[in-house]
């Protein structure tokens, strides 16, 4: 531990005395050259732009109805309604992309630091003067800020295209709201860039690494909450005897253990942000209820109800890289 | 003596119940060329390894220009230029491209930068092939890609673990020429590793020989031969045209005979080793006692043989 710490300073030190370009920059730099060229990428993007054109193309469509709707509290926000209504053949863009996110992560960083060892560059980079957490930054960084610059493409195609269609100019609220969606699609998909690099570094085989990734993937979305379902169901007794405390309770018990899986996290806050009129999360009771008028959350309430979610994705992300440097720092590097 | 610029003390590696690496003590001077030489598996990569910081020893020490390797590893990179023995390069990138990532992460300014990998380039005689994807390289451009790729941070020691490995007889040659002439050039200390004695013979000043994690000798090829002189003696090998029948009524005749020291005899073949060259003795004796000598072969000690000495030493303890 000791060792990290002065390693560290150090680092910040050499840092400031150094008026050369930083090794750390030029490393995010050849890793978005590098991804940029490949063909993994553009097929990634490919993907991402088909999905995000065929939902835009859908709701398109139906924003006529969506926005005449006056029994929606949400009918008023035009640029958020046009990323989540659907005519129910495609799922909306923020759905489809709970899949496709993990996909996009996994799939930039599940060769991240086995291929490079197979292929022999791991030893020559790290036998030249640069510090190993920088590698492994850089890496993370590097494909963040392609997913970013993806992301921000895309928000900006969207409200372009709306302005140009529907005429309505954008709200600072909607562009806010757009914008932090975009935000918490990186943070997810930096969830699974972390976690794959993670694999990446623990399995020597990038087949292993990826296959690893994507079965951690699968059991997240689809077994987990099949599991969780089932375990709650048994330990809840019989239903007459329960109160109604105890099925709140229950119910809560059960949205909490789905929330340890971070599509439900990434589902519930891109609901909330996209949605203003959602205003809680898990269950509301009749009492809570009363009096209250179906009306649009302000963005910050919005943030507020969502604060836990993105804290969740962001602790699952550091958490993950810190196991990476954990397992990545003292490891002996050979060719 | 001033202080050599790679000095290691005690040095100790274990894998599990492996020492891989068993209390090392090796200095280098400046500008020395320097051959670790030993069989596969003897530890040479994992000493290099030390050197560099890449692991860690489990114990001793190992100094690299001043700076303790395993605590300090940047300020030794930045002095050390180091060829891995399997050479990998970004497949998608140009010769040229690789070299000037390399200088990049070594803090070269980029007006500097391109003149440099061209000047290197141009010293490994591949200026030709510059802007070629490193894919499209034969093994031997690539090991001469790798030199480049040390040289273009201009390195005081210069590290080559396993540097002739695959590549043709006649490259080698001009590969260790090069390094030579590099060495001297621009005073580079260079640490070469292979199980190859042939190749340290031709380049080195001074060479250790590592077995099983242990240095067993150190010294230049004169030490080396020497020591072992004194312990082997000459020999010589008497060809006859019948085979002798045993047990031999002569031997302690033969023993007799002035510096004789072993005689080993298998069929038609008597090898004898003796303190001194007394090839002569031994040819008129047989021809006195009425043996058909048919071919007598002095030995000349090779330096194979003080690789395979030391080597079978090793394995026998």
């Amino acid at each position: 531990m000791s060792n990290f710490v002065v390693s560290f300073k150090r680092n910040i030190t050499e840092n400031t005395d150094e008026p050369r370009s930083n090794p750390f920059w030029v490393m995010v730099r050849r890793e978005i050259a590098s991804h940029i060229r490949s063909w993994r990428f553009v097929l990634l993007l490919g993907l991402v732009a088909l999905t995000f054109f065929g939902s835009i193309y859908v709701s398109f469509g139906n924003i006529g109805d969506a926005v005449n709707d006056v029994k929606d509290p949400d009918h008023l926000f035009v640029y958020l309604k046009l990323l989540t209504t659907t005519d129910g053949n495609l799922p909306a863009f923020h759905v489809l992309l709970s899949f496709l996110g993990p996909l996009l992560g996994i799939s930039l960083g599940f060769d991240a630091i086995n291929a490079e060892k197979q292929n022999g560059t791991l030893i020559r980079i790290l036998a030249q003067p640069v510090y190993r957490d920088n590698l492994l930054l850089s890496k993370f960084t590097g494909s963040l800020v392609l997913v970013g610059a993806l992301f921000l493409v895309l928000t900006l195609i969207m409200v372009g295209t709306g302005l140009f269609v529907t005429g309505v100019l954008i709200e600072a609220e909607e562009a806010l709201r757009i914008l932090s969606f975009a935000i918490v699609c990186v943070m997810y998909i930096g969830f699974w860039l972390s976690l794959s690099i993670l694999l990446s570094i623990a399995f020597a085989q990038a087949a292993t690494s990826a296959l690893a990734a994507i079965g951690i993937w699968l059991f997240l979305t689809v077994f987990y909450q099949i599991g969780i379902s089932m375990v709650v169901k048994a330990l809840v007794p019989a239903s007459p005897v329960l109160s109604e405390t105890d099925i709140l309770s229950y119910n809560e018990l059960l949205f909490r253990l789905f929330r340890l899986a971070p599509s439900q996290l990434f589902a519930d806050a891109t609901t909330t942000l996209l949605m203003p009129s959602v205003r809680s999360l898990g269950l509301i009771t009749m009492e809570q209820m009363a009096g209250a008028i179906p009306s649009p959350l302000s963005y910050k309430e919005s943030v507020m109800i969502v604060w836990p979610q993105i804290s969740g994705l962001i602790a699952a992300t550091v958490a993950c890289f810190a196991l990476s440097y954990y397992l990545f720092m003292r490891r002996e590097v050979r060719s | 003596m001033e202080n050599p610029i790679i000095e290691l003390r005690g040095l100790t590696k274990c894998y599990g119940s492996v020492k891989a690496v068993d209390d090392l003590n090796l200095n280098i001077q400046k500008g020395e060329i320097f051959g670790l030489l030993g069989p596969n598996g003897a530890g040479k990569t994992t000493t290099i390894l030390m050197m560099l910081g890449l692991t860690d020893p489990t114990s001793g020490t190992a100094h690299v220009c001043g700076y303790n390797a395993t605590t300090s590893p940047i300020p030794v990179k930045r002095k050390i230029g180091y060829m891995p023995d399997s050479l990998g390069f970004y497949d998608g990138m140009t010769a040229l491209e690789n070299l000037i990532y390399i200088g990049e992460l070594n803090g070269i300014s980029d007006s500097e930068i391109k003149d440099r990998a061209r000047n290197v380039m141009r010293m490994v005689g591949l200026e030709n092939e510059i802007d070629k994807k490193t894919s499209t390289y034969s093994r031997g451009m690539k090991q001469r890609l790798g030199l480049a790729d040390v040289l273009i941070k201009q390195p005081d020691v210069l590290i080559l673990d396993e540097p002739t490995l695959g590549i043709d007889p006649s490259g080698v040659k001009e590969f260790l020429g090069l390094i030579r002439r590099l060495s001297r050039q621009q005073g580079l200390t260079v640490l070469l590793s292979s199980h190859h004695l042939h190749h340290v013979q031709q380049v080195c000043d001074r060479v250790g020989i590592f077995v099983k994690g242990k240095l067993l000798v150190e010294g230049n090829m004169d030490t080396l031969s020497k020591n072992l002189f004194e312990e082997k003696a000459f020999e010589v090998s008497v060809l006859l045209r019948n085979s002798l029948a045993l047990p031999w009524e002569y031997e302690s005749e033969f023993l007799q005979l002035n510096g004789i020291k072993q005689v080993a005899v298998d069929g038609q073949q008597i090898a004898v080793t003796s303190s001194h060259d007394n090839t002569p003795e031994i040819v008129k004796f047989f021809v006195l006692k009425g043996y058909e000598v048919v071919g007598v072969q002095r030995k000349e000690h090779a330096l194979d043989d003080i690789y395979q000495k030391y080597f079978e030493k090793s394995l026998n303890l």
